[in-house]
């Protein structure tokens, strides 16, 4: 049985994943979403497999190294103050 | 004849007496390039310049590279066609009214018109076998680890690698020595790309050779499609290679496994996309989360909040178990058949695509049809393998891609299978 997302779960992750959705866009979400989860489900039919984690931590000393300016990291931003970056009233 | 393969053209010279010196190279938009806008298709990175270079843009400029434009793309990688794109889809070169294949559509189109000799790619799911099999050139993605992803924006990072396009598989494996190796820049890189020489592997002697063919990656697809990789490997037999069946039960799962993987680590690495630091802004009125969702919901396309929210949901508190950890078994399943199928054959053989080019505007309606066409290139992104797309002669002339995939940095290998390939295609 497929999980039916409804307009009030795709808000409420759309929220989570700041994202504005239109009423027509929470729709057409509603519908798609439907059949790509569906697809999804068959994961439930995969074996648990015992596999070694291949994955080792990689270390180095942390060193000063040459890096951007301050100008150049501040040059993409829309608005800087004082060599920062200006972003919007957190409250 | 406009393909709109390029966002941005640009005039990057290299230094002189490299091995790349007089080469065109295309490269992917969503590479980083000093002083040169890097879009990746998106709205959200229009006005962008990148303030640095990838480590694949400085290694290119050393070995003599010119670089001709950067190269359009579903926007930030996701897509198979290249229609996602911000600024308009690419047509294919061999038909236009046909999609070129994507995400790296762009640099595949730009390949087979020659408006650049050679190209780079981005490969997360099959992002470059798929356009170039759709544009009838030749497209690797390498091992995980082969090439350093320094200053690629990270669409899902446990999957994706750059890789060469080129109209040939020599001059593929030459772009692929010139970039492979490692990078203190990115902890991910291994040694065994240095100093490589896969051009010169370049031989297609197959004689002594066993090929596997996966029954999962042939059933599926289309009869024209599948009737031209036959004659592939009718070919490869004529030449002395062997060609055996092999079973690979977990492909069934990797389409559904790709997708939860990718779009998770998708809503993710897009997390950064806030409008303050770079990308489209969202304004100063109204609190932080008002204007940040501003900023997204304007610079991001529909297919990107398509999957970020799906990424989203399939992270979330009571489904994480059902879809993240499942598809985490469904990957180590796909590594561990590989793994077993390789113990019997040197390479595997599958169509690169199960189906022939469609036409512009025909897949973006339902996105779980145009997932499906990713279902043979996404199980080498799973198990970390190479794998290489080469042209199988023609149907109904449109390009018919055959893919090998290898074992770990076993690039030799299909470079070797692919020239076989490559000299009796027609």
């Amino acid at each position: 049985m497929t999980d039916a997302v409804d307009a009030e779960e795709i808000r409420h992750v759309a929220d989570l994943a700041r994202l504005d959705l239109a009423d027509d866009e929470v729709g057409e979400f509603v519908d798609q979403f439907g059949a790509i989860l569906e697809h999804f489900e068959q994961l439930e039919e995969v074996p648990e497999v015992d596999a070694d984690p291949d994955l080792v931590n990689v270390m180095r000393p942390d060193e000063v190294e040459e890096s951007l300016t301050q100008a150049e990291a501040l040059a993409n931003a829309e608005e800087t103050e004082d060599g920062r970056f200006k972003g919007p009233n957190v409250s | 004849m406009n393909l709109n393969a390029f966002i941005t053209e640009t005039d990057i010279e290299g230094e002189a007496g490299g091995p790349l010196d007089g080469t065109t190279v295309a490269v992917k938009d969503n590479i980083s390039t000093e002083g040169v806008p890097t879009t990746c298709g998106s709205r959200m990175l229009e006005d962008y310049e990148a303030p640095y270079d990838a480590t694949v843009v400085e290694r290119l400029t050393e070995a003599g590279g010119t670089i001709v434009g950067k190269a359009n793309m579903d926007e930030f990688g996701m897509g198979t066609t290249t229609e996602t794109s911000y600024f308009g889809p690419t047509k294919n070169p061999v038909d236009e009214e046909r999609v070129p294949g994507g995400s790296s559509g762009g640099s595949a189109a730009a390949v087979a018109a020659g408006e650049a000799d050679v190209a780079l790619g981005s490969d997360t799911g099959g992002s470059v076998r798929a356009p170039a099999a759709f544009c009838g050139v030749v497209g690797i993605k390498p091992t995980y680890g082969l090439v350093s992803r320094y200053g690629l924006v990270a669409y899902a990072n446990s999957l994706e690698q750059i890789g060469p396009i080129a109209p040939t598989v020599e001059e593929a494996a030459e772009l692929l020595d010139v970039i492979a190796g490692p990078d203190p820049r990115d902890g991910t890189t291994r040694d065994e790309g240095a100093d490589s020489d896969y051009a010169g592997a370049a031989e297609g002697d197959v004689d002594g050779l066993t090929v596997g063919v996966p029954r999962e990656l042939v059933e599926g697809a289309d009869d024209r499609v599948v009737e031209r990789f036959e004659a592939s490997l009718d070919d490869l037999r004529a030449q002395g290679g062997e060609t055996v069946e092999v079973d690979l039960p977990s492909c069934e799962y990797a389409v559904a496994a790709y997708y939860v993987i990718a779009m998770s680590e998708a809503s993710s690495n897009l997390a950064r996309f806030d409008g303050v630091r770079y990308g489209n802004s969202g304004g100063f009125d109204g609190n932080w989360n008002e204007t940040f969702a501003a900023a997204r919901s304007e610079g991001f396309g529909d297919e990107v909040k398509r999957r970020i929210l799906l990424g989203t949901y399939a992270l979330s508190a009571g489904y994480h178990d059902k879809y993240y950890k499942q598809a985490q078994e469904a990957r180590s399943w796909v590594k561990q058949d590989f793994d077993e199928a390789f113990e019997d054959v040197d390479v595997l053989a599958s169509p690169t695509m199960p189906v022939l080019p469609p036409k512009l505007g025909e897949s973006l309606d339902d996105p779980v049809q145009m997932y499906l066409a990713d279902a043979n290139t996404t199980p080498a992104n799973l198990a970390n393998l190479p794998a290489i797309s080469v042209p199988a002669g023609e149907a109904d002339g449109l390009p018919v891609g055959l893919q090998f995939v290898g074992p770990k940095f076993g690039e030799e290998t299909i470079v070797n299978a692919a020239a076989a390939v490559e000299e009796h295609g027609n």
